[in-house]
């Protein structure tokens, strides 16, 4: 009989819970929602092995060989020739911006020497902040200009198809020649860590005082949507500003990662970032009815912005698609900015379209908080 | 500027197409006390939410202290206090940084002095660095009330100031309400208590999202028609059983050993009571109480919403 009492007292509850577990939709949601939203990701957007990098040419010289050997390139699949450098100062720029990831440079009279079996060099100029981006298609190199030649020199040419390479491939790896992955990762941390804290901390600010009963007494007394946001979001730049500098002086002191750039403008950089995401979680705030709520939506926020920014995966080795997605990411552009500045001593010039991307974000995020803000109980 | 503290009229909110107010009328002069009654989801907390702006009505206009409820709402925000029926300041502050932010979001000059005069009024500047979570329920009314008058309004907005307050807190709290009214406050409270509705220059009796009736206590009673048989004895709890059904007895309460019943025909009542087994049990006619009109008028009411769906 005991048992029986037990056995209905735990139907009790789990009838009560699955009732409950219906009526908090955001939950349910999330339960069904997430395993898909990662399935994709995981399965469709991310890529250990990024293939299609894209690349800038800059050519010297133009023969059927030297086609030869961009086309085999291109059909390796880890590079993808999208650009034709008119200098080697444009090739740079590029790189600088992360606009491509590699510059391959053919120097005048390429084919002249090969043909006179001098041993021509081919150049590739690599984005190598972030080792796991550029490493593979660093290693194919030699093997696709070798395989080129292969089933180029034929005919009268054929004599020099001799075991040793005709063509010397010079790698420059740029801003992380030794392939640190802490040069890489610990900057894209601080972006990581920002975004956690910032978004979450501000997504509370409405729902807490609604959910203590706050509220009601919050908006019979005078105050106006953006003085409310601003006077909530104001006090958290400072804790941003704080885990920066923590996070700056550990990457210097703790990781040894080199700093080219500015500082000041890092410190802009990192503003208008911090500013974005506490935007973005005044506006989770004004949406959510609860802090729970809010946490979850926080959540939902931060897994894509992990998995499609670069931080933790290449970003040109995702599909077009998990790009556009990641372009929407504060963090995608606060990560170029970041590394940029640390690891390529990027100016202001080089970093504008993210600056311009952030305050876009900023605009639209604030607007749309201004706008949800409720005046009224309704 | 109109003498009205609040006038509005056809006041309808719908929450979901469920009408919790339905086309309230409400003509307030300054300087008064008004009390607010009517039971448990009659509408008087949406009703003040409407007034001081805090909803939007879906139906109906009005003005409060001249400026629009629709589209004033910021102007009357500044200009009342209004007190929540649950505590709604910071639990996680302390009692002066409650009043001292209160007192920099209305802006008011020579902050510190205010905020130290208010806390002396109290009788709280001892306390003053305590959290305000840590206060009883009487002493969160007092300050709640302290901080939404700090500003001076014209009108006060008071919502059950003092349901689950004890007697003496609660003297105390009405005694510092006449001392805003006598300072030319205008004061709407609504209320459970009938004592407290006894205090009040009018009452507005709401139920269902209606005005049923609303005057002056002894007007709002003697409207009423109302008669009432009071009887004590050892068997009146047997009795109230018999009574109860019986024409002309609209219904029966107890009052500590007594027993009221009431309706508004004399003669049946009298029969009624004539018509009950011989004992001890002795009865008269009693001045109806205010509670004995509300539950009546409340019946009638709800009688008329079935009728009507």
């Amino acid at each position: 009989m005991d048992i029986w009492a037990s056995l209905q007292r735990i139907y009790a509850i789990m009838a009560k819970e699955l009732v409950q577990m219906r009526r908090d939709r955001m939950t349910f949601a999330m339960m069904l929602g997430l395993p898909i939203i990662q399935l994709i990701l995981f399965g469709f957007a991310i890529n250990t092995d990024p293939k299609s990098l894209p690349t800038a040419v800059y050519a010297e010289d133009n023969s059927a060989v030297v086609r030869r050997v961009l086309s085999a390139f291109e059909q390796s699949g880890y590079y993808q020739l999208l650009h034709k450098a008119k200098s080697p100062e444009q090739g740079s720029e590029w790189l600088a911006k992360g606009e491509v990831s590699f510059v391959i440079h053919i120097p005048q009279g390429f084919t002249r020497k090969l043909v006179r079996d001098e041993q021509p060099q081919l150049l590739i100029e690599a984005d190598a902040s972030d080792p796991a981006a550029a490493s593979n298609a660093i290693g194919q190199a030699k093997e696709i200009v070798n395989q080129a030649l292969r089933t180029e020199l034929l005919g009268p040419l054929a004599y020099l198809q001799t075991p040793a390479a005709q063509i010397e491939v010079v790698i420059h790896k740029r801003y992380n020649p030794e392939g640190i992955t802490q040069y890489n990762i610990v900057p894209g941390l601080l972006g990581v860590i920002l975004t956690m804290t910032c978004v979450m901390i501000t997504s509370m600010a409405m729902t807490r005082e609604s959910e203590r009963g706050n509220l009601e007494n919050l908006l019979a007394m005078p105050t106006r949507p953006h003085e409310m946001m601003l006077g909530k979001i104001c006090p958290y730049i400072l804790v941003g500003l704080v885990q920066t500098l923590v996070i700056l002086g550990a990457a210097k002191f703790l990781f040894a990662v080199p700093f080219f750039g500015s500082f000041g403008l890092l410190l802009c950089g990192v503003m208008v970032f911090i500013l974005a995401n506490l935007c973005l979680g005044f506006t989770f705030s004004t949406v959510a009815r609860s802090q729970m709520q809010a946490m979850q939506m926080t959540f939902f926020f931060f897994l894509p912005s992990i998995l499609l920014s670069g931080f933790m995966f290449p970003f040109r080795g995702m599909p077009q698609w998990a790009q556009s997605i990641g372009e929407v990411l504060p963090l995608t552009h606060f990560l170029r900015m970041v590394r940029g500045v640390m690891l390529k001593g990027n100016g202001l010039l080089a970093l504008q379209q993210e600056f311009v991307a952030l305050l876009l974000f900023i605009v639209v995020v604030g607007t749309v908080a201004i706008l949800r803000y409720r005046r009224t109980l309704d | 500027m109109s003498e009205l503290a609040i006038d509005v009229r056809g006041l309808v909110k719908r929450f979901n197409d469920k009408a919790v107010v339905r086309g309230v009328d409400l003509q307030m002069p300054k300087g008064q006390v008004w009390g607010f009654l009517g039971p448990n989801g009659s509408g008087k907390t949406t009703t003040i939410r409407m007034i001081c702006g805090l909803l939007e009505p879906s139906e109906g206009e009005g003005r409060c202290l001249g400026f629009d409820i629709r589209k004033q709402a910021r102007q009357i925000r500044d200009a009342t206090g209004y007190m929540t029926q649950k505590f709604s300041f910071w639990e996680d502050l302390t009692i002066r940084e409650n009043l001292a932010f209160v007192a920099r979001l209305y802006n008011l000059p020579k902050r510190g002095q205010l905020v130290d005069q208010t806390l002396a009024k109290l009788g709280l500047t001892e306390r003053q660095n305590q959290l305000s979570g840590a206060l009883s329920g009487g002493w969160k009314q007092r300050l709640a009330l302290a901080a939404v008058t700090m500003h001076k309004p014209d009108l006060l907005l008071l919502d059950e100031p003092t349901a689950g307050v004890d007697p003496q807190a609660r003297r105390e709290f009405w005694d510092e309400i006449h001392q805003l009214s006598n300072q030319g406050m205008t004061v709407l409270v609504s209320t459970h208590y009938m004592d407290e509705a006894e205090r009040c220059d009018k009452i507005v009796y709401l139920a269902h999202g209606n005005i049923l009736t609303q005057g002056r206590v002894a007007d709002v009673i003697q409207r009423a028609g109302l008669i009432t048989f009071q009887g004590k004895g050892e068997q009146v709890r047997r009795l109230a059983e018999q009574l109860k059904g019986t024409p002309g007895v609209e219904h029966v309460a107890f009052f500590g050993a007594a027993l009221h019943i009431s309706g508004r025909d004399r003669a049946k009542l009298q029969s009624a009571i004539q018509a009950l087994p011989k004992d001890d049990t002795h009865w008269q006619e009693i001045q109806a109480s205010l509670e004995d009109t509300f539950i009546s008028l409340m019946q009638d009411a709800g009688k008329d919403t079935r009728e009507h769906g």
